[in-house]
């Protein structure tokens, strides 16, 4: 092998180290912090309305999926039968962890409560494991664990953001600039933990619970759609007309993945 | 002393490879969310309890990659003070600059949360660490310095088609890898879900960018099967009574077999972690087999070696090879 040959060849050696160095990150640019250029909206209690309903699965109901820990004994040791929460199904079939929001149809200003979100790392898994927070309200980050977490926010729209819990106790506050549903969270510690979160301009969302119910309460007379979203299953949407102090029922139902 | 010395960073780097596909393969690349920190702990201070799940495969990865930077500082500082030939001291440095370029790369595609390009380069910096780190073995071995001669007797004069082809291979085989990282990162691994066919076809009858990046592979693989059959068959028919060339002929055949083998695993298993790292490794074995057989090959019939069997012992040629005349 000639010199010649071997100063070649270091050459790709920085070229491709150059490469990727200039190439930088791609972390998302956060979007732009949507100014509060109107009045805070007020929703008048005597007109407010509200909207319930049920999450059904059309289909076999699917079995609960066990989840094995074996690669932290402390996960373990702590959570004796864990379950995924990724697709809870009652026999019923009623679906949990489905989030229903306002998709569109509202107006007005709805500034982001200082009462922060939190989520929980417990168990070695997300509690919840799906949630609404607001753009600018605070979402406060905690690890209830006696083992360490990496918190790995994963959205489109905001700031990625990966940081380390080790120590049990710790709490990471974090806050949303943008609107974005969802936005996935990961453990890559601990592989099998995972969350979902439904960044929102207003408060009117909630999430089902594991009889697959929800509630939207205080909504000002309009026309809105609702739109149901699952990790797993997709996302389901339906108009609704409310009046003033109306108290209407909305269902959803999803099929089952064939 | 300094060619076995040489071999263990050889070693160290190819379990290093293997560390590293292990991480990709576990989705454990962002589970120590700083760098060159672990969790706010000193690298090489962080508890040995608490490598657990990602982190095991993660900060593993950070401490052999320490380790084989800490190999490559005695073997540049080795090969300078008591290697003869410029030029292989000179390879000795470019492989300590491209193992601290690499470990950069690293830490970048840490913070930067796995950009492709980012990790696209560090994978593909590991594999040219682990071509120079061969190389250095394989220019300070006995048969090296020897001419490959003594075996054999004086070498053929010329047979550049053999010298073209194990080029040519090495060449595709690293371009072949460039491939394999760009799908590994890309996440293209199962965009075609199905072997040896694709979608029940032999071309794919619809196209993304993440199928076409997974074909391309393939096709890669076919390309790299077709140049080692015809190098290692050349070697074969042509030199079978020399062992520095037939045996390398004949691991390759073997490497490449079983890279084949495990590249079919990798999709019959869904990328199942340890077959898929064994794939990312084995490829290594693949391109160095080849590089230590083009090397060869350039030592038996390159001009310096034509210069060296013309005036036998041709002291200015001996020490320009590093040859103690």
């Amino acid at each position: 092998m000639s010199p010649r040959l071997l100063k070649g060849l270091s050459v790709p050696v920085f070229a491709l180290a150059l490469t990727a160095a200039a190439c930088g990150g791609n972390a998302k640019d956060a979007a732009a912090p949507a100014a509060p250029a109107a009045p805070a909206t007020v929703v008048d209690p005597a007109t407010a309305a509200g909207v319930t309903g049920t999450i059904k699965l059309d289909g076999a109901v699917p079995p609960v999926t066990a989840i094995k820990m074996s690669a932290d004994p402390i996960c373990a040791r702590q959570n004796k039968d864990p379950k995924s929460d990724s697709l809870v199904v009652a026999a019923d079939g009623a679906i949990a962890n489905v989030l229903v929001y306002v998709k569109d149809g509202l107006t007005g200003n709805f500034p982001a409560p200082a009462t922060p979100v939190v989520l929980n790392q417990t168990g070695c898994q997300y509690t919840p494991h799906v949630f609404g927070v607001q753009v600018g309200q605070p979402l406060q980050i905690v690890n209830s664990d006696p083992t360490l977490h990496n918190v790995h926010a994963m959205p489109n729209a905001n700031q990625e953001f990966n940081t380390g819990q080790p120590i049990q106790g710790m709490k990471f506050d974090h806050t949303f600039s943008a609107r974005e549903v969802m936005v996935p969270f990961k453990c890559d510690v601990h592989g099998w933990m995972n969350a979902h979160a439904a960044v929102l301009d207003h408060p009117f969302f909630a999430v089902s619970g594991p009889d697959g119910k929800f509630e939207l309460k205080g909504l000002p007379p309009g026309k809105y759609t609702l739109e149901a979203v699952h990790e797993k299953l997709g996302t389901q949407t339906l108009t609704i007309e409310l009046a003033a102090k109306d108290a209407k029922t909305a269902d959803f139902s999803f099929k089952a993945a064939s | 002393m300094l060619h076995l010395f040489s071999r263990l960073v050889v070693a160290a780097t190819l379990l290093l490879i293997f560390a590293g596909g292990l991480v990709t393969s576990t989705a454990s690349g962002l589970s120590v969310p700083d760098w060159p920190n672990t969790y706010g702990w000193f690298m090489f201070s962080f508890p040995l309890d608490k490598m657990v799940g990602g982190i095991f495969y993660e900060h593993g990865h950070r401490l052999i990659a320490s380790t084989v930077g800490f190999l490559m500082v005695i073997l540049a500082v080795w090969l300078w003070r008591a290697e003869a030939r410029p030029w292989v001291r000179r390879v000795g440095f470019v492989a300590l600059g491209a193992v601290v370029a690499q470990g950069v790369l690293g830490g970048l595609t840490v913070l930067f949360f796995l950009p492709p390009p980012i990790s696209i380069a560090h994978a593909s910096l590991a594999q040219l660490v682990f071509c120079l780190t061969l190389t250095v073995a394989t220019v300070t071995s006995q048969g090296w310095h020897e001419g490959y001669q003594r075996m054999t007797g004086s070498a053929r004069e010329g047979d550049r088609l053999l010298m073209r082809l194990a080029t040519l291979t090495a060449a595709a085989a690293y371009i072949q890898i460039l491939l394999g990282a760009t799908m590994r990162h890309t996440e293209a691994g199962l965009a075609i879900p199905d072997f040896p066919l694709a979608f029940g076809h032999l071309i794919p009858p619809h196209w993304t960018a993440k199928i076409a990046i997974h074909f391309a592979h393939r096709l890669g693989a076919l390309t790299v099967t077709l140049l080692v059959l015809a190098t290692a068959g050349h070697v074969l028919a042509h030199h079978r009574r020399r062992p520095s060339l037939r045996n390398p002929a004949i691991l390759l055949l073997i490497v490449l077999g079983t890279q084949v083998t495990l590249g079919a695993y990798v999709v019959w298993t869904a990328k199942q972690f340890i077959v898929n790292s064994a794939h990312v490794a084995n490829g290594a074995l693949v391109l160095g087999t080849a590089l230590v057989l083009a090397l060869r090959t350039h030592r038996l019939f390159g001009r310096h070696a034509r210069q060296a069997g013309s005036s036998r012992v041709n002291r200015a040629t001996a020490a320009h090879l590093g040859v103690r005349a």
